[in-house]
């Protein structure tokens, strides 16, 4: 027992040294980009790339692609930094990408807010910062341009795609029920994409948006939503899924409850994202197409900082290309060659 | 008079109230609509299962009740909540599923080990996660708070791991059975009613109950009394992380995937409320398993309802919260008082008349 106790004593005490050391850390710390930075060929345009982190296929193929492109092959050297999700772990990486004055900052922002004070010491450094795939809420002055997907587009095209799979199926005439499982509400992809398609839906007379349900971007919360739904309107013909995951939680719903989906089936299923589950579900007919949000920014993130460095200008807003897929292309090839 | 009286003094009186109340309102609701008005709870085969609003309240309050079993045990045993066990939940989930798709894999159609290794070897991590907890707090002395934190951050994280990263999808129709249903009845209901009967019968049959019950009312007398108070309190949260480990089981099995970010995400709150709803004291000592797990299905009933009602999943909390608010005011001592005043009063009155 006394043993114990001197124990508790000298716990403490001993905490306080590695605090002590602690507090010296940084000085050691501030040294050692000086030494990469001596690494690195004059030539090569130095990129800090801060990732949100590795949380799903997409962000994994968002990853590799800005891997791929910035190599000292094509002029660029990268230094990526993973923040596992966590936004402190962004703000340390800016932070350090200052301090080992790299030449661009690359930020996939995993929140919009709180970026004012970091974007800021950037910008006294006078190190342009690239946003990633997701906006920060700040000035526009903090930042020299934005690259990412365009939610929007991908709802629009939906309706699109909609309208002719109908006008194929002889049914444009006839009245359409249709539900949404909505993702997480106030995300970017969850607004891009109902607005998307909602401007679609205001030019058809017959199509009619019965309910639009929150499902969190997720499987199991689309299936709950999807099976209350189904007990509310007998005459679904078209879910809008604004994520994969969630589609694939309305598939487990409609087929207990006496419905079939997919092209052989009564309702219509419309997808976002395009991840590779997807495309199996597609196969197995039961989503109907899937649209793509493409991950793969590398080269034109590339292009960008080439534009830059020769010291061009770039458009403030930039928007990947994007494409769907549906069940009339011949899927398991595609599925080969995606990366994601 | 009297018999009416000794219904309302019975202790699952109130938690049997508020679930009948939360049903009303569908009642009401589907009168209001113009629908029969117990649409609400109608129970139909369709597509040869089991379909209506009371089954799926059966069917997705599963998770809950079976975490609100082992939370009962350890809030009785401990006077202390277990706020690991949705992160045990997901861990459950990344465990069974990077073993039974292999480590890497992301999307399989078949087994890399039998179903039930994967299964074994995640209630078998849920049942060292819930030693883990009960070490620190019946050894250690530490709070239970303070010991379950610790699985409650690093519970999903460790599950990321096992994932690496990524939703793991196991498409095999045996392991989706577990979450879907076996001949018309959903399997979830099945596993549910096992667990609870199992709990019942130990309870009554052994003296476990009242070994708890006595380590929760006064830890030291127990002591002294021969029990070995430490061992009990380890063994409520083993028991405690088992249950964590079938709930995750359900869950996992629901949506054929271990997506490590989701499952079970906030159940820990669930299965407490479902304790407290269920008249259980949070300071520990005697416990009423019947109302915790009336508890959990009274929740789910909520959440069913705010469905129906067409409420958005982003508002539902507060409907919810204002339910919940209502049920434990209900329940309170003050407000107990008050409605034992009011009763004597009228009864006065009533004499005063008759005289």
């Amino acid at each position: 027992m006394n043993r114990l106790k001197k124990f508790i004593y000298i716990l403490p005490a001993a905490m306080l040294c590695t605090g002590c050391t602690a507090v010296e850390a940084p000085s050691t710390e501030s040294a050692a980009p000086h030494h990469e930075e001596v690494q690195v060929d004059e030539s090569l345009i130095v990129v800090g790339f801060s990732q949100v982190g590795a949380e799903s296929d997409w962000r994994n193929a968002h990853t590799e692609s800005i891997k791929a492109a910035l190599t000292p092959e094509n002029g660029f050297y990268l230094i990526f930094e993973d923040a596992q999700q966590k936004q402190e772990n962004q703000t340390k990486a800016v932070r350090n990408f200052i301090l080992q004055e790299v030449d661009y900052i690359v930020l996939s922002p995993i929140v919009e807010s709180g970026w004012d004070a970091v974007l800021q010491e950037a910008k006294d450094a006078g190190i342009p910062v690239i946003l990633d795939d997701r906006l920060a809420d700040v000035d526009e002055d903090l930042y020299t341009c934005w690259l990412g997907t365009n939610a929007e587009r991908e709802g629009e095209m939906a309706g699109h795609w909609l309208e002719e799979y109908l006008e194929d199926a002889g049914r444009d005439q006839e009245t359409i029920h249709m539900v949404t499982l909505q993702g997480t509400l106030g995300a970017t992809a969850q607004i891009g994409r109902t607005n998307g398609f909602s401007k679609v839906l205001k030019e058809h007379k017959n199509w009619e948006m019965m309910e639009m349900m929150e499902g969190d971007f997720t499987q199991a919360k689309g299936q709950e939503v999807m099976e209350e739904l189904l007990d509310k309107y007998e005459d679904i013909d078209v879910v809008i899924c604004e994520n994969d995951n969630m589609a694939f939680g309305a598939v487990d719903a409609i087929k207990p409850a006496e419905r079939t989906c997919g092209p052989e089936g009564e309702i219509t299923i419309i997808s976002f994202d395009a991840v590779q589950a997807a495309f199996d579900a597609m196969i197995a007919g039961d989503i109907n197409a899937t649209f793509e949000c493409n991950p793969l920014h590398g080269p034109k993130l590339a292009e960008i900082l080439k534009t830059l460095a020769e010291g061009g200008e770039v458009d403030k807003i930039s928007y990947m290309e994007e494409t769907y897929f549906d069940t009339t292309m011949d899927l398991e090839s595609i599925r080969e060659t995606r990366a994601y | 008079m009297s018999s009416l009286k000794k219904l309302t003094q019975k202790r699952l009186f109130l938690p049997v109230f508020s679930m009948i109340l939360v049903m009303l309102i569908n009642v009401v609701y589907d009168v209001a609509c113009g629908n029969a008005p117990f649409t609400f709870f109608t129970i139909t085969i369709k597509n040869g299962v089991l379909y209506g609003r009371l089954i799926d309240i059966l069917n997705r309050g599963t998770e809950a009740a079976i975490l609100a079993i082992g939370m009962t045990l350890v809030v009785s045993s401990s006077a202390g909540t277990d706020i690991s066990v949705g992160s045990v939940m997901s861990l459950y989930g990344g465990m069974c599923c990077m073993l039974l798709a292999g480590y890497g894999n992301t999307n399989v159609s078949n087994y890399a080990v039998p179903l039930i290794v994967g299964i074994g070897a995640g209630l078998l991590t849920a049942c060292v996660c819930g030693l883990f907890n009960g070490f620190l707090v019946a050894y250690m002395n530490i709070q239970p708070m303070v010991a379950t934190l610790i699985l409650w951050s690093a519970g999903r994280a460790i599950g990321l791991l096992l994932c690496n990263s990524q939703i793991v999808y196991v498409r095999v129709p045996s392991f989706q059975k577990i979450g879907a249903y076996v001949g018309f009845m959903p399997t979830p209901i099945i596993i549910a009613a096992i667990c609870i009967l199992i709990a019942s019968l130990v309870l009554k049959f052994t003296a476990l109950g009242t070994y708890i019950q006595s380590v929760g009312i006064n830890k030291k007398a127990s002591r002294i009394a021969g029990f070995n108070s430490a061992k009990i309190i380890l063994l409520c949260y083993v028991i405690c992380g088992l249950c964590a480990g079938l709930a995750g089981m359900v869950a996992t099995s629901r949506i054929y995937s271990a997506d490590t970010n989701n499952i079970g995400l906030n159940m820990e709150l669930d299965a407490i409320l479902a304790v407290a709803l269920g008249g259980n004291s949070l300071g520990g000592g005697k416990f009423n398993l019947a109302g915790s797990l009336i508890g959990a299905y009274t929740i789910q009933a909520i959440d069913t309802t705010l469905l129906a009602l067409g409420v958005s999943t982003a508002q539902s909390p507060v409907f919810k919260a204002i339910v919940v608010i209502l049920i434990v005011v209900i329940q309170s001592e003050p407000a107990k008082d008050f409605f034992k005043k009011l009763g004597k009063k009228r009864a006065m009155a009533k004499g005063a008349t008759q005289a």
